[in-house]
């Protein structure tokens, strides 16, 4: 389980999160929304370390982040927005990246093997191992950066809008993809998205970020009955509402 | 009054952040030499650094030394005429590339040329989450990208100083024997007697310094970039300019220390 617990952190004069708590239970979907600036982002990366919070406390399964920094490392996968591909590697060697090299090191042929299959499990061939990430489309470069999310079998796995960018119907694929990933490998998942489709196919529960604080918690399947202004004014994509338009 | 206390505290705001800066850059240079002698090491970045700082930089750094030095030979040349010195052509060409000439242009060549492309890098990768990325696969940043590009700036770089010394000594002599009528075996005697191993190791030791600077200020810049297309612009823009300076810096500073007394 992942726990927020009075989480603050500001950028200079933007006060970003402003008090997040916010239980992920294990092996649950929980998806992120809210508005473009909310600090979705910044809330993955106060998990992670990519951002230190200036307040509260984020524990994994009750503990803090140890000093054992890589084997702490080693429980998450992550899909960045953009891919975040290394671009002087061959796709293969993005994949098999955390296995090619520290505490989960395979021999080189082993771990291609493992790259390869996690293509194969993402939908794409084996050729594309080879090629190099700027030779793929949009899709094939998601579907990379998945692969790569999953190579080392996480216990954890984080998506930052993952459907951004894509065609409604690799958006589609991308969805599916992650729903049947989480659900087989019984990984705990946050998504970040503003895709309320995606929200319905990935979601088993969702908590959405206004005002940095968590202003709704609860089951997908109670969104739509929610009450909440906030969420109905979101998730129906309405101009007029407590959220203001221009921000 | 008031305008006068404005402009006090905007040269005290520019020289605090000066500071802060330098400041900022000494500790990204510790960071970097703790890491230096901290395992893991990634030897394959190593071998890939040392390629595209070294080998790659042969051209360059070959062409400005051979015009170098043969421009340096023929004013030598035209000024010693004045007073009756045209012939020590030989000991000014070895002595002018040997200590300052040659380490200074290649750093600068290296400035221009490595630490511009190592920012303009690792911005774009820090802008396209490249970074984080890197730090959620367990894999320190630091060791990944900064010490193998460090490491081979302080291996590669005096090396190119040494061939930029020789291709520059080569251009000078090339143009005394062929267009100013010196003698080759002469030339080349006068040479190799005038110079002192004290010369070759000022030489190769300011290097290695500016084989540091110029690959520390291409990671560092390239590390705190700002967002977006301009934000590696200025990244690039601003490890040249200080790569540059501070490559001057040193060289003044080590020529001090080398021949001072």
């Amino acid at each position: 389980m992942i726990r927020f617990d009075d989480v603050h952190k500001a950028f200079g004069a933007n006060q970003v999160l402003r008090g997040v708590t916010l239980e992920v239970p294990k092996g649950k979907s929980m998806v992120i929304i809210g508005g473009s600036g909310t600090g979705k982002s910044v809330l993955l990366k106060c998990v992670l370390g990519l951002v230190m919070p200036d307040a509260g406390t984020i524990t994994v399964d009750g503990a803090a982040r140890d000093a054992d920094r890589d084997a702490f490392l080693a429980r998450f996968g992550m899909l960045f927005q953009g891919g975040a591909l290394f671009d002087s590697l061959p796709v293969w060697q993005n994949v098999a990246f955390r296995l090619t090299r520290g505490a989960l090191k395979r021999p080189k042929a082993e771990a291609r093997e493992i790259a390869i299959e996690k293509l194969r499990r993402v939908g794409l061939s084996p050729d594309v191992a080879d090629r190099l990430p700027a030779e793929l489309s949009g899709g094939m470069q998601k579907r990379v950066g998945l692969a790569r999310a999953i190579a080392a079998d996480p216990e954890i796995i984080f998506f930052d809008e993952p459907t951004t960018g894509l065609d409604p119907i690799m958006a589609g694929v991308i969805n599916e993809l992650i729903r049947e990933i989480v659900v087989e490998m019984g990984a705990t998942a946050m998504t970040i998205t503003h895709d309320m489709t995606s929200v319905r196919a990935i979601a088993d529960d969702i908590a959405m970020l206004h005002g940095g604080k968590i202003r709704w918690t609860g089951p997908v399947a109670q969104m739509d009955a929610s009450g909440d202004p906030y969420l109905d004014q979101f998730i129906h994509g309405r101009a007029e509402g407590p959220i203001a338009a221009v921000r | 009054m008031t305008q006068v206390a404005g402009f006090l505290a905007g040269i005290g705001a520019q020289v605090l952040a000066l500071l802060a800066g330098i400041g900022r850059v000494a500790i990204f240079a510790g960071q970097t030499l703790r890491h230096l002698v901290t395992p893991p090491f990634y030897g394959r970045e190593f071998l890939s650094a040392l390629l595209n700082i070294g080998w790659l930089s042969l051209p360059v750094v070959g062409l400005t030394a051979v015009f170098t030095g043969g421009a340096l030979a023929l004013q030598i040349y035209a000024g010693g005429s004045r007073f009756d010195a045209a012939a020590v052509v030989p000991q000014i060409v070895a002595i002018g590339m040997v200590r300052e000439l040659g380490p200074v242009l290649v750093g600068l060549m290296i400035a221009a040329r490595v630490t511009s492309s190592i920012a303009a890098e690792i911005a774009t990768m820090k802008v396209t989450e490249q970074i984080d990325a890197l730090v959620t696969l367990s894999t320190h940043p630091m060791k990944y990208l900064t010490v193998p590009r460090v490491l081979a700036g302080l291996v590669t770089v005096p090396l190119l100083v040494g061939v930029g010394d020789v291709i520059g000594i080569f251009g000078g002599y090339q143009v005394a024997v062929r267009s100013l009528g010196f003698n080759p075996a002469t030339y080349l005697q006068n040479t190799v007697d005038f110079l002192e191993p004290l010369d070759l190791i000022s030489s190769l030791v300011k290097g290695a310094a500016f084989g540091v600077i110029a690959t520390i200020m291409g990671c560092y810049s390239g590390m705190n970039s700002g967002r977006g297309a301009q934000g590696v612009g200025r990244a690039t823009k601003s490890s040249v300019e200080a790569a540059s300076v501070l490559i001057l810096a040193a060289n003044f500073l080590l020529t001090g220390v080398f021949f001072s007394a």
